[in-house]
């Protein structure tokens, strides 16, 4: 966050309120995160992180004060402006791969790589690079040529994961990437984005589980009913309550970020670096 | 060869031939967008434009593709927009646009208005030689268009939300496809006709999606499928006097029958061959290994252990080891795909 004063934001959030239909769900969010951070997201289910996570993508509607990414700002579900265009990688948190026509990895990654090219343009030999290197990342190089349906549950979420790498992109939102992916997979995972952030692309990640990305993710954004609660570094512990799967936004006292949570200091025995 | 002694059907048959081909084309987009009947109602629409065609005495092949242009704009507009649904815009389509065209019909000079059933079910006798000419500009205009925009296209319908969240320009393909799907409807509107189109789009795709194990071959096989249910339902339909449509369609259908018992079969004795090699192995009492005695026999690109008389290939399950047989020569029985993930 020390960086200079002159660096663009690659994300401005002023006073921003962000909803679906004309319901605020986040609100009066003030946020600038920095070229090359790695930013967890981070509150209790139903807090708005993928609401949050959407408004910045477009997904979810602006519904007062500023959104900007990566100088731009952020219509009312508008089309990206062409300064966003190929720069952005995202994760969905939802398994929105529903279409009903089988497609192989190779493809479903394949389409990570549209968003660089000339609207004629094909993949070239650098695009199918970038797409065997990101099945690689994830750990599905043996199941390129195989159907995504074919794949477990984690595994899907690893072939999302690998499409939004592909996309090679300076700003990368992840909604849970390690939801339902095995301890093994999220050290790889945590290897490839050490990598990434090194390499000076801007990560945010929605994530109830800090462990395993502690040693990538730097700083924390904890939502809470909407609003952001609590925004600085992610100190080893950090953790959050984890509220009744009925929690209702109103029901309860205030609760999230707290800091005092044993259980979880630590990383996993694994580095940053990737095996192999 | 008398079949092609007849003008008509030589030009129904290159008519038959072009739709057979671009409506799977176009139709596997749908499919994947879950958007089957955008067809139908895009049919529906462009019997409005024959209308107008026939009361104006313009040709209605063009009237008929200028309506269900317009009517694919709007409803990929009204989508946008996201205030109503796409299904309470598809039905608004649907009824508008058959009772447009009914109306209009019904006010059209006497005689002229008879032929509606050849608009709607396909007639071989209608297709002209200006229709072949307009056919062929927009078959190559539509294939044209997938072979640029195929990737694209699937990459919208397959998650439109990524699409626009990484920047593709959503609505302008959403756009492109549902003209596409318009003019493909105008291109069916002598052979196959405005009410059946949507099958010829639907089942070759269907029928792709039970065999291919890819977006690119599914696409491929639907048009295969599309060209051949075409062109022997037209002619077909000339030795049996049928309406070229109907039989089209009907074909289709039974091959979609004919192949989803096909897989279903070599599903069951697959898994039932699969279970009883496990029975086999699951007697074995130790894994094979390094050193455990057998003689490891190397397959491609794992390794067998070969005793009594099999080749024992074990592998990973989602369950956890599993063996099969592989034969020497055999490919591998246990295929990880459809099959398997019942
Ligand atoms: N499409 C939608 N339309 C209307 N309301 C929505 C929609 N999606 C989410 N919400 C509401 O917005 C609130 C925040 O949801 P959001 O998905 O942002 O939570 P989250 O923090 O990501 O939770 P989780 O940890 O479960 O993913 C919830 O109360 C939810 O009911
Ligand atoms: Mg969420
Ligand atoms: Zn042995
Ligand atoms: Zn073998
Ligand atoms: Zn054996
Ligand atoms: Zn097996």
């Amino acid at each position: 966050m020390n960086r200079p004063a002159t660096a663009p934001a690659v994300i401005h959030l002023r006073d921003a309120t962000i909803g679906y239909g004309d319901v605020p769900i986040v609100r009066g969010a003030d946020l600038t995160v920095g070229p090359g951070e790695a930013v967890a997201v981070l509150g209790s289910n139903g807090s708005g992180k993928t609401t949050l996570a959407r408004g910045l993508l477009g997904l979810a509607a602006v519904l007062g004060g500023d959104v900007e990414l990566l100088g731009a700002p952020v219509g009312r579900l508008s089309h990206r402006p062409p300064a966003q265009r190929g720069r952005v990688g995202y994760v969905p948190q939802r398994h929105s791969v529903t279409g009903a026509v089988p497609a192989t990895v190779r493809e479903v990654v394949g389409v990570g790589r549209l968003a660089h090219l000339g609207l004629f343009r094909r993949l070239g030999a650098a695009d199918r690079a970038a797409v065997t290197d990101a099945v690689a990342a994830v750990g599905l190089a043996d199941r390129l040529d195989d159907p995504v349906a074919a794949l477990s549950g984690g595994q899907q979420r690893r072939v999302l994961v690998a499409r939004a790498l592909a996309a090679e992109p300076e700003l990368l939102i992840m909604d849970e990437p390690t939801a339902g992916v095995d301890a093994a997979s999220q050290e790889a995972l945590a290897g490839v984005l050490a990598r990434v952030s090194s390499g000076g692309t801007t990560l945010v990640v929605v994530t109830h589980e800090t462990a395993p990305l502690a040693g990538v993710l730097t700083r924390a954004v904890v939502v809470d009913h909407g609003r952001i609660s609590y925004d600085g570094p992610l100190l080893p512990g950090h953790t959050l309550d984890e509220p009744d799967p009925h929690h209702h936004p109103h029901d309860t006292a205030p609760r999230g970020y707290r800091m005092d949570q044993p259980t979880v200091t630590t990383r996993r025995g694994g580095s940053a670096e990737q095996g192999r | 060869m008398d079949i092609l002694d007849y003008d008509f059907m030589q030009r129904a048959l290159l008519a038959s031939l072009m739709v057979g081909l671009v409506a799977p084309a176009v139709g596997v987009f749908l499919v994947q967008r879950r958007l089957s009947l955008l067809g139908d109602g895009l049919g529906h629409v462009a019997l409005t434009g024959v209308a107008v065609g026939v009361l104006t005495a313009t040709s209605p092949v063009w009237t008929a593709l200028v309506a269900a242009v317009l009517g694919a704009v709007l409803i990929e507009l009204v989508r946008a927009r996201g205030r109503t649904s796409g299904d309470v815009a598809l039905a608004v389509l649907f009824y508008g646009g058959i009772a447009g065209g009914v109306v209009l019909l019904s006010l059209a000079p006497r005689g002229q208005a008879t032929n509606l059933d050849s608009y709607l079910f396909g007639a071989i006798t209608t297709t002209s030689t200006e229709d072949v000419a307009v056919f062929a500009g927009i078959a190559l205009v539509v294939l044209a268009t997938v072979a640029l925009l195929g990737h694209r296209l699937y990459a919208v319908s397959d998650d439109e939300e990524y699409a626009r969240a990484v920047g593709l320009p959503v609505l302008a393909l959403n756009v492109v496809l549902a003209a596409l799907v318009a003019a493909t409807v105008v291109l069916s509107m002598r052979v196959v006709g405005l009410l059946l189109i949507s099958a010829l789009m639907i089942v070759p795709s269907a029928i792709a999606q039970l065999l291919a194990r890819s977006f690119r071959t599914t696409l491929a096989l639907a048009c295969v499928v599309g060209l051949v249910v075409s062109v022997a339902g037209t002619t077909t339909s000339f030795y049996a006097g049928t309406p070229s449509g109907g039989t089209i369609v009907l074909l289709a259908i039974a091959l979609f029958l004919l192949v989803t018992t096909g897989v279903t079969v070599r599903d069951a004795t697959a898994r039932r061959r699969h279970r009883r090699r496990t029975d086999v192995h699951d007697a074995h009492p130790h894994e094979h290994g390094e050193g455990c005695g057998h003689q490891p026999v190397f397959h491609g690109d794992h390794v067998d252990y070969d005793h009594d008389g099999h080749l024992h290939a074990p592998h990973l399950t989602g369950t956890g080891i599993h063996y099969d047989e592989h034969g020497s020569d055999a490919a591998p029985v246990h295929r990880p795909g459809k099959g398997a993930a019942r």
